[in-house]
């Protein structure tokens, strides 16, 4: 037992010093958990944020300036003031996701309780701002009408408080930098550990492990800690400077039960990457095989959009994924602060993906490295 | 020999801090067969590779066929008149195409038509004896046969000059001896055609007309070898090259003394009973049986593909046998048997070390491998070191040495666990003869010394003679086994080679590629000047690419329906439609009028009611573990507040971990809230009053219903045709990098842009084809209605592909390794396609960095254009600039490709 640990720590001191000899993969690994992360969080933002707004004025008069008005940042872009005739061309370049229409005699309508109509045209195609942009904008028009007109409106018989727990400003920033972690460790642990398997095959280095006293699972679990480690210190690294302290994302959890689903985690992708190692032939046919899945589980893992918005039979056919299991257990435990009583089922779930693709790659391993050639 | 074949003025070269070239001065005389000969690592290949203009000059000029090769132009008018063909085993061959195909392509580098290729294939094939093989695949073909393809490669176009890198390393006597008679008749055809070649076989260059001998990057000696034997007093040029080897006096030059085994009794150390291995119907070993006693040292000889590696890889328990029994130590060898191999060292046919560490790394990685004690690895490293005369460079790494340098540490490798069994394949192909007889001394050395058993195969006669047993093996079966003298003596020949070749001939090999008698090539004009823009030649690398794609159905597979395969995933995955939350009341009032708030909730299609909560710690714990999205709290006295007026306070909580969920889910709560509160007011006053003096009416465009399918699926394209072609075009020239084919492009006129859009042209039909697909599955099993002009889309598409396979190949163009090509393309592509192209978020909307780096990136111009097209109706008229934009960054990406590439390796 103290011998078979010995050899596969031996040969996981290898992998690492194979790794720090490719400096064009150190420097990818560095900006993938730097620079990618903080550009995707502060970039590609979900909320309402500086929408284009234009807004087809017929009535100008002061409660349709004062509308205007109301259109603020940062949620929305100062509104353009444009031409009814303008709206097609417009929208269909994209200019505004949303357009205004306040039609003639606005003011006069309201004022004698005619319940004049405010027109919002949308563009739909834009998924993640209409929506919820469309909802801020009746709020702001509704406000706005209520306050210039007092006493219109009816006094609310409840008084209803909506809040969000975990993130009170439901800023997305905090979500997205740590599901950009969390899909960088999966591009990572898979390609990874997969290329360097390949390497080895291509480089006829597997041939010579493979007469000495080492076992296919000694190899297998050397290069899944060696590129796990690696890729846990970038992640951790990450998680604290960049977004910790950089973004300024609070995380309410617990670090070290993080970094430990972080290693289950590593495991199970790791496990993957050599098992598609193995189905492969060359690198070629790796890179076509790992590409798709890392876009599928990256995608359909709830770190992008909702899960309970996929399909059923799609949410059942993902269950197989690490990547659901994890983004779940990063959200409950980061967000959420939830301790190991909480998560423990999904830990199970996790590691029993690890252990399914190991076993499937152990069980190629030999077979696959050696006759394929 | 008016002219010079080659002229070397003050050349140097260095690699990193190594010296390979020191100030070579050098005249090869044209119209005869040259030589080049001298250890590995003396820069023979490096020579070479810089006259043939594919290796850029540092210091120095040179001259071929008196034209300087240092001025581009020159060179790119010159090199159609040289062939070169590297060091290595059909390296510059493409082994999935046949034979006639891997010749058509040569041809059409040099701008041949049609029917001047056919004639000039069929002439060549016959002239090699490889008719009978046209149509078989290039890498099915043995060691001497891929040489001689390769030959008739560089032959293709009539060159003037032929230039070989240790063309027969590695093969086998009888091939070499049809090689080297290939080259006769191949000079007779061709009368003036000069013929450069590096050797290691000295027996071989003993019948050129004239030699250069390198040493440490300097030339030790040139002439006829008649002089050079004189100037040494030598009987042979071997023996005559290590006389005048600088730093040899003092040294063993006499080749190694084998003094007699004694024979032991005892079981044999290794034992074959009926070995067979068979690959897919083809049977590779075919029932060989033989004994190796302790301490001895037994020769395999044989052509190559004879079944040699595969014999030793089923004795080492790399393969399993088909049948038979392989017995080591008179125990049979089983896959987990760990104990067995400790006992046993391996040397491989290739270098499998590993490169990337140092010779002191790779030594002590295998010492703790193989469970040497702690305290005595060091020593036992040391040793080694000292051993094999490597400690001067334990530090460097093997890719930096020469080959010589790297058997010599793969040796001790194999050695360095004390092992019983040395199984040693082709272990000095490449090395030169003193490398080899110093090797042979330690090999010599174990055996009698140490009675390690040593099993090896090897090419070289010498050796041969110097084993205790050798074994002749053809075609998976062993021909003949003996002492060397007894198999010579019993053929009644004085030379064991005439007589391993009368027993090959014997078992029929050679008669089916028969030599044919020499033939005058055929008239054609001579090649004219190449033309600066071919596109025979770009089609010449498309066509190629293609046919290596078709060969390699998993990956054209992918390529066509992995797309697809996705579009459906992502078509029915992603989706911006928020329903189904699961939410629980906590009740603490369980009123008339709660449960009426509570209704409004459940008879919601957004929200699905979950088991009621009971306390707040519940809540708190439900909403932590993720099971519900929603908990509304009701505090107690709410309905008897409701009743008085008096405004009560309803707690609604949000799972705020997902921002857009949570975000989505406030906007339905108003909703709900607001048809209550009218709900409320119509009981109340019995007439329906509007909460607001305005309405407010939402029109969503383009997308009525608001189905994020409508607006995802043409997004989803997006992200496909960019991900899926980029990989692919991305290891187009770093593949090549790596086994040695870019050679081809280096040596022949085609230009960068030839290579690099012939290379992409495959790629972009392919792309194109998918794109096709892609917009069939959207209209039929989406139902996306595409509203605007196909054209438009098909146009758009088509300047999208060429950007993104373009982007794949400027990757390619830089990186080093196939790894990186791929980890570059998957980062570099992934971040920017997904999350700054406008799939997720929409461009307009995209902050700072990210709106930076989503317009650098083509994915976020075509967005446009497929949604647009899709949803909005729109046409060629809306969309055109965005076309030539993506048609530009094509054009970016390729411009970026050529000035990265380069057409003279360092």
């Amino acid at each position: 037992m103290l011998r078979f640990l010995a050899r596969i720590f031996r040969l996981g001191i290898k992998e690492l010093r194979s790794l720090r000899a490719d400096p064009i993969l150190l420097g990818l690994i560095v900006y993938t958990f730097t620079f990618a992360v903080y550009a995707v969080a502060t970039g590609a933002k979900f909320e309402v944020e500086n929408a284009a707004v234009a807004v087809v004025d017929e009535d100008r008069s002061p409660l349709s300036r004062r509308l205007q008005d109301a259109i603020q940042q940062p949620f929305f872009k100062p509104p353009v003031l444009i031409d009814a005739r303008q709206i097609d061309t417009a929208v269909d370049a994209g200019q505004y996701v949303f357009v205004i229409e306040i039609p003639p005699k606005f003011e006069q309508d309201v004022l004698a309780g005619q319940y004049p109509s405010v027109q919002i045209n949308i563009d739909a195609t834009a998924m993640s701002q209409a929506g919820n942009g469309a909802a801020y904008l009746q709020n702001i028009i509704y406000q706005e009408v209520a306050a210039a007109l007092p006493g219109s409106t009816q006094a609310l018989p409840i008084d209803l408080v909506v809040r969000a727990r975990f993130n009170p400003n439901l800023k997305s920033d905090w979500f997205t930098a740590v599901m950009q972690v969390i899909n960088n460790i999966t591009i990572l642990a898979v390609i990874l550990t997969g290329a360097a398997l390949i390497r080895e095959r291509e480089h006829g280095t597997i041939e010579h492990l493979l007469v000495m006293p080492v076992t296919p699972i000694e190899i297998m679990l050397a290069k899944i800690w060696a590129n796990g480690l690696v890729i846990l210190a970038a992640a951790s690294f990450s998680l604290i400077v960049v977004v910790e302290i950089l973004l300024g994302v609070p995380v309410s959890g617990s670090i070290p039960l993080f970094i430990t689903a972080s290693a289950l985690y590593m495991f199970s992708v790791a496990a993957l990457g050599i098992l598609v190692a193995t189905i492969s032939t060359s690198m070629a046919q790796f890179g076509l095989l790992s590409i798709p899945l890392l876009m599928v589980m990256n995608l359909l893992s709830g770190s992008t959009t909702p899960m309970e918005s996929m399909p059923d039979w799609l949410q059942t056919a993902m269950q197989v994924s690490p990547a659901l299991h994890f983004v779940g257990l990063a959200q409950a435990i980061l967000y959420r602060g939830a301790d190991i009583a909480i998560i423990w089922p999904r830990m199970i779930a996790l590691g029993a993906t690890g252990v399914v693709f190991f076993a499937l790659a152990a069980l190629r391993f030999r077979k696959a490295l050696l006759t394929a050639q | 020999m008016s002219e010079a074949a080659l002229r070397f003025d003050g050349v140097s070269h260095r690699y990193g801090k190594t010296l390979a070239l020191d100030d070579v001065s050098l005249i090869v005389p044209a119209g005869c067969m040259a030589g080049l000969i001298g250890p590995e690592g003396v820069g023979k290949s490096t020579l070479l590779g810089l006259g043939a203009g594919i290796t850029r000059i540092q210091q120095g000029s040179i001259q071929a066929l008196s034209e300087d090769i240092g001025q581009p132009a020159a060179r790119h008018a010159i090199c159609a008149r040289i062939a070169y063909m590297p060091q290595g085993l059909g390296r510059n061959l493409y082994p999935t195409l046949s034979v006639a195909e891997n010749l058509h392509f040569f041809g059409r580098l040099f701008g041949q038509g049609g029917a001047e290729r056919d004639a000039r294939i069929a002439e060549l094939l016959e002239a090699t004896g490889l008719s009978a093989f046209h149509d078989r695949p290039a890498g099915k073909l043995s060691g001497g046969m891929k040489q001689k393809l390769g030959i008739c490669a560089a032959l293709i176009h009539d060159p003037d000059l032929l230039i070989l890198d240790e063309p027969t390393t590695g093969i086998d006597p009888l091939s070499r001896r049809q090689f080297w008679a290939l080259i006769e008749r191949m000079r007779a055809r061709r009368p003036g055609m000069s013929v450069v070649v590096a050797t290691a076989y000295m027996e071989e260059a003993e019948r050129f007309d004239w030699l250069a001998a390198l040493h440490g990057g300097k030339v030790i000696a040139t002439g006829n070898p008649a002089e050079i034997k004189q100037q040494a007093a030598a009987s042979s040029l071997e023996r005559a090259f290590i006389a005048l080897m600088p730093g040899r006096a003092g040294k063993d030059a006499s080749p190694p003394e084998i003094p007699p085994r004694a024979e032991t009794d005892g079981p044999p150390a290794i034992e074959a009973e009926g070995l067979t291995r068979r690959f897919n119907g083809f049977t590779a070993v075919d029932t060989v049986s033989f004994r190796i006693g302790k301490g001895e040292i037994f020769g395999f000889l044989g052509s190559n593909g004879c079944g040699k590696s595969t014999t030793m890889k089923m004795l080492t328990g790399l393969l399993p046998a088909s049948e038979g029994s392989a017995l080591l130590f008179g125990q049979p060898l089983h896959a987990g048997d760990m104990e067995t191999r400790r006992r046993v060292g391996y040397m491989s046919q290739s270098f499998s070390l590993y490169g990337e560490l140092t010779l002191r790394q790779n030594l002590l990685l295998h010492a703790q491998l193989f469970g040497l004690p702690a305290d005595s690895i060091d020593a036992r490293v040391n040793e080694m070191l000292t051993r094999f005369d490597l400690a001067a460079m334990a530090d460097s790494r093997p890719e930096d040495l020469p080959l010589g340098i790297r058997q010599r540490l793969q040796l001790a490798v194999a050695i360095i666990h004390r092992p019983e069994i040395l199984i040693l394949d082709e272990p000095t192909s490449g090395v030169d003869p003193v490398a080899r007889d110093d090797f042979w001394r330690e090999l010599i050395a174990l055996s009698r010394r140490d009675g390690v058993t040593i099993f090896l195969s090897t090419h070289f006669m010498n050796e041969a003679e110097r084993c205790d047993r050798i074994s002749l093996m053809h075609a998976g079966r062993v021909l003949a086994v003996g002492k060397p003298a007894d198999l010579a003596a019993a053929r009644g020949k004085a030379d064991l080679e005439d007589a391993f070749i009368e027993i090959l001939q014997e078992a029929g090999m050679g008669n089916a590629e028969q030599d044919a008698a020499p033939r005058a090539a055929i008239a054609v004009a001579p090649p004219a000047k190449p033309r600066r823009v071919d596109l025979r030649r770009l089609w010449a690398y498309a066509l190629r690419e293609s046919l290596e794609i078709l060969r390699d159905p998993l990956r054209l597979a992918f390529a066509l329906l992995g797309p697809a395969l996705l579009l459906l995933t992502f078509g029915y995955g992603i989706s911006f439609d928020v329903e189904k939350l699961p939410f629980a009341a906590y009740d603490q009032d369980q009123s008339a009028q709660s449960r009426q708030l509570l209704e409004s909730f459940q008879g919601s299609r957004y929200f699905i009611e979950k088991p009621p909560i009971a306390s707040a710690h519940e809540l708190d714990h439900r909403l932590q573990n993720g099971e519900l999205t929603l908990a509304i709290e009701i505090p107690p006295d709410f309905g008897k507040q409701l009743m008085r007026g008096e405004t009560p306070a309803i707690a609604i909580w949000l799972d705020g971990a997902m921002p857009f969920r949570a975000e989505t889910t406030r906007g339905y709560v108003s909703g709900l809230a607001a048809s209550y509160l009218a709900d409320q007011t119509r009981r109340h006053k019995g007439e329906a009053q509007p909460l607001y003096p305005i309405g407010i009416e939402t029109r969503f465009r383009y997308n009525q219903s608001f189905k994020s399918a409508n607006a995802i699926v043409p997004s989803v394209i997006v992200l496909l045709l960019v991900l899926i072609p980029a990989i692919m075009t991305a290891l187009g020239i770093v593949k090549e990098k790596e086994t040695g084919s870019i050679a081809n492009f280096q040596s022949t006129p085609v230009s960068k842009l030839e290579f690099l859009l012939g290379k992409q042209l495959p790629y972009v039909v392919i792309g194109f084809l998918s794109f096709f697909c892609l917009i069939i599955l959207a209209r039929i099993i989406f139902a996306v209605p595409l509203t605007g002009s196909f054209l438009a889309l098909a146009l758009g598409s088509l300047a999208y592909v060429l950007s993104t396979t373009a982007f794949g190949l400027f990757v390619s163009s830089f990186v080093r390794s196939q790894v990186a090509a791929i980890f570059a393309t998957a980062i570099l592509a992934i971040i920017p396609a997904v999350n700054f192209s406008g799939l997720l978020v929409p461009v307009a909307s995209l902050s700072g960095t990210g709106q930076l780096i989503g317009l650098g990136f083509p994915a976020a111009w075509y967005q446009p254009v497929s949604l647009g097209v899709f949803a909005k109706g729109l046409g060629l008229a809306d969309v055109w600039r965005n076309i030539i934009i993506l048609a530009l960054f094509g054009i970016g990406f390729i411009l970026a490709s050529v000035a990265a590439l380069r057409k003279q390796g360092a």
